[in-house]
């Protein structure tokens, strides 16, 4: 009984609202600009947040996120940088010993360790010159940590590979850059003066994070490498593919295990080197990210404190100018919260529509960004919409409670003399 | 339409007085403004039975709105005491106030009071959505409503659209939809020409000859003629109750 009288209430409220604002169009518009700014600063705020999230996880995938890496340095900064220059540097040699390991181990959680040099190169085909390339050097065993396809050909195998043969794969750029407008497979290219034969060229995959391009690398056999390059003692590594990547930590204590057998360390000993996961990318984004949602608070705060301010003046000049009909409508039987409500209702009605029209502008936004620029990972997320609606409809009630509490409370006979 | 009938003696109907609705007793209201007070009452009693037509009548001033608005329940006395329906109306909070206004009394205005943006119908079923009725069973007794004032075709009509005296008559089927016990009418035809105005006063009298309890609050004689009973107030005080 009584909730369905405030049911009622309601109802008859928002039809009055919606009256109301139907009347004053421009005024309930002009107001409902604060929130209208402040709700697509919110939306937009949380789309590029999440678009950076997906855009990491999608170069995480590129990289292939169930590897770990064996390295010398961490890829966070370091204060003691010293304790880390002495290590004795990742050999490629390496690989063999923690693959032997990994085999004796039962239940292995790792499933193949793979050794990869690197170094920048300069590569010719006939009059085509492209430099600073990255050229690495690898194990057949590459194929099973490579997240890529091929447009044309294969990797090299692992005999391949153990010969020494001079083989290589090139990025699409690099392929396209030497050979524009024909097949690379199978034509000769000089990197640092020696000939290689083209045995694969990979898909375009872009770039990680617009850091590197996937597209501009070269592999080789790593006895190849070794023999025109030697190896550099900071550029090689061990990366390692474990088998279940839900259990990456466990992963990584045996990883840590295996290698200091391999580096034949004794209890209390401190590791002489870091294994390194992407997930310790997504930390670095973190100062950007806080950048970005503490500029958005800020500018959705604004808005939303201006906009409050807005639907507040507009909701006291409401009761003022109908202090007669809440005076009418006190005789009638309303009751304070009736009429708190009734108030609340129309500063609410302000702020949703101010709300609603946020919301269709980021959606538009989003989608004329996504149609000029479709590498952009935009997205909309459903629980933004909704969040930035209750936001508006939290700003209607804290901006309007002022005027309609003081309209509940108006004196029936005082209301009703008013002129 | 109801024609508009003057009252004669001969057609005259006057039905017996019932139970006691309202009983005040030395009612004083004092305004403070600013230095001084304004003794709006002065210490006022009053019996009102149920099935009485009552008229209060004084020149401007004299406290008529003052003690309509206190009979109303819109205000209470400053000193006095107010038995509405036997319970105490000084001893209640603002929502129970609030009840009784909904429930048991129907306002009328001199300035009609309408809400401008909805229809007849939406204003007369005002105070039933306010005593928490269904929307289906409310357009019902709206149009009763407006049906026994005589505005049967004009439900849907805003109040802009509608003359003086039949925006009166929405208002007074709005005092009546919820079967209050009185129906308290503050200068109804105040702001109505004399041939509206005593149509107004017909429609008063027809309501009372079919068993509502009114009270009218008017300075001009012609108009408390209508009523059964007169009380005059001189200065915030009872002058003379006449029955006629
Ligand atoms: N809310 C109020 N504040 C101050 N004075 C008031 C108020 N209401 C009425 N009065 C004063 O009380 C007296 C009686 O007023 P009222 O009851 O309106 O008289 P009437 O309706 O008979 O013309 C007048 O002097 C009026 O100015
Ligand atoms: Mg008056």
């Amino acid at each position: 009984m009584s909730t369905h009288r405030l049911l009622y209430e309601a109802n008859e409220s928002w039809r009055i609202a919606a009256a109301q604002i139907r009347a004053h169009k421009l005024r309930s518009l002009l107001t409902a600009l604060g929130v209208i700014i402040g709700i697509v600063a919110v939306t937009l705020m949380g789309t590029a947040i999440r678009g950076m999230d997906i855009s990491f996880e999608n170069n995480l995938a590129m990289l292939g996120d169930d590897i770990l890496y064996v390295q010398k340095w961490p890829w966070h900064n370091v204060e003691d940088w010293w304790n880390y220059a002495n290590r004795p540097p990742i050999r490629p040699e390496d690989a063999d010993s923690l693959n032997r390991v990994i085999a004796s181990t039962p239940n292995s959680l790792l499933e193949v360790a793979v050794p990869v040099c690197a170094r920048s190169a300069t590569l010719k085909a006939g009059d085509a010159q492209v430099n600073g390339i990255y050229t690495f050097g690898t194990s057949g065993d590459y194929s099973r940590i490579l997240a890529v396809d091929f447009r044309e050909g294969r990797l090299f195998t692992g005999p391949e590979a153990d010969a020494g043969r001079q083989v290589c794969v090139l990025g699409c750029d690099v392929a396209d850059a030497l050979f524009p407008g024909r097949p690379a497979l199978d034509q000769t290219v000089l990197i640092q003066g020696q000939p290689f034969r083209v045995v694969g060229v990979l898909v375009r995959q872009g770039s990680f994070l617009g850091l590197f391009s996937f597209d501009n690398q070269v592999l080789m056999p790593l006895g190849a490498f070794k023999k025109y390059f030697g190896v550099h003692s900071t550029q090689a590594e061990v990366r390692v593919k474990v088998k279940d990547k839900t259990r990456l930590e466990e992963a990584k204590e045996e990883l840590t295990g295996a290698m200091r057998r391999v580096r034949a360390l004794l209890p209390g000993q401190r590791d002489n080197f870091t294994i390194n996961e992407q997930q310790a990318f997504k930390e670095q984004l973190d100062p950007v990210k806080q950048g970005i949602a503490l500029a958005g608070l800020f500018i959705t705060g604004l808005a939303l404190f201006v906009g409050a301010i807005g639907i507040m003046n507009i909701t006291f000049v409401s009761v003022r100018e109908r202090t007669r009909e809440i005076g009418t409508r006190k005789a009638l039987g309303a009751r304070r919260k009736t009429i708190l409500l009734q108030f609340l209702i129309e500063s609410v009605s302000i702020s949703l529509i101010g709300g609603v029209a946020g919301v269709l502008l980021t959606v538009s936004l989003c989608l004329g960004v996504r149609a000029a620029l479709p590498s952009l990972p935009i997205e909309l997320s459903p629980a933004l919409i909704v969040i930035g609606l209750f936001v508006a409809v939290g700003t209607g009630i804290a901006a309007g409670f002022a005027p309609a509490w003081s309209a509940s409370r108006l004196n029936p006979v005082e209301a009703l003399r008013y002129e | 339409m109801i024609p508009p009938a003057a009252p004669s003696p001969a057609s005259r109907v006057t039905r017996t007085p019932g139970p006691l609705v309202i009983d005040i007793e030395d009612v004083v209201k004092l305004y403070p403004m600013g230095a001084e007070t304004i003794h709006a009452l002065r210490g006022v009693s009053l019996k009102i039975r149920r099935n009485e037509y009552l008229a209060i009548m004084g020149p401007s001033g004299s406290g008529k709105s003052t003690l309509m608005n206190m009979l109303g329940c819109l205000d209470t006395p400053t000193t006095g005491r107010y038995e509405f329906n036997g319970r105490n109306v000084a001893a209640m909070d603002d929502d129970e106030l609030a009840d009784i206004r909904n429930r048991e009394i129907g306002f009328v205005f001199q300035t009609f009071n309408l809400l401008p943006r909805s229809n007849a119908l939406r204003n007369v079923e005002l105070p039933l959505v306010y005593s928490g009725m269904a929307p289906e069973e409310r357009e019902d007794r709206a149009r009763e409503a407006l049906e026994a004032v005589g505005l049967g075709n004009r439900m849907h009509h805003k109040p802009n659209e509608l003359s003086g005296g039949q925006r009166q008559r929405v208002a007074i089927a709005r005092a009546l939809v919820n079967r209050p016990s009185i129906i308290l009418a503050d200068e109804p035809t105040g702001n109505l020409d004399s041939q509206t105005g005593t149509e107004i006063m017909a429609l008063f009298n027809d309501l009372y000859e079919r068993g509502n309890t009114i009270i009218v609050v008017t300075h001009e004689e012609d108009i408390a003629r209508h009523a059964r009973r007169i009380v005059r107030l001189r200065d915030g005080l009872l002058d003379r109750d006449e029955v006629q």
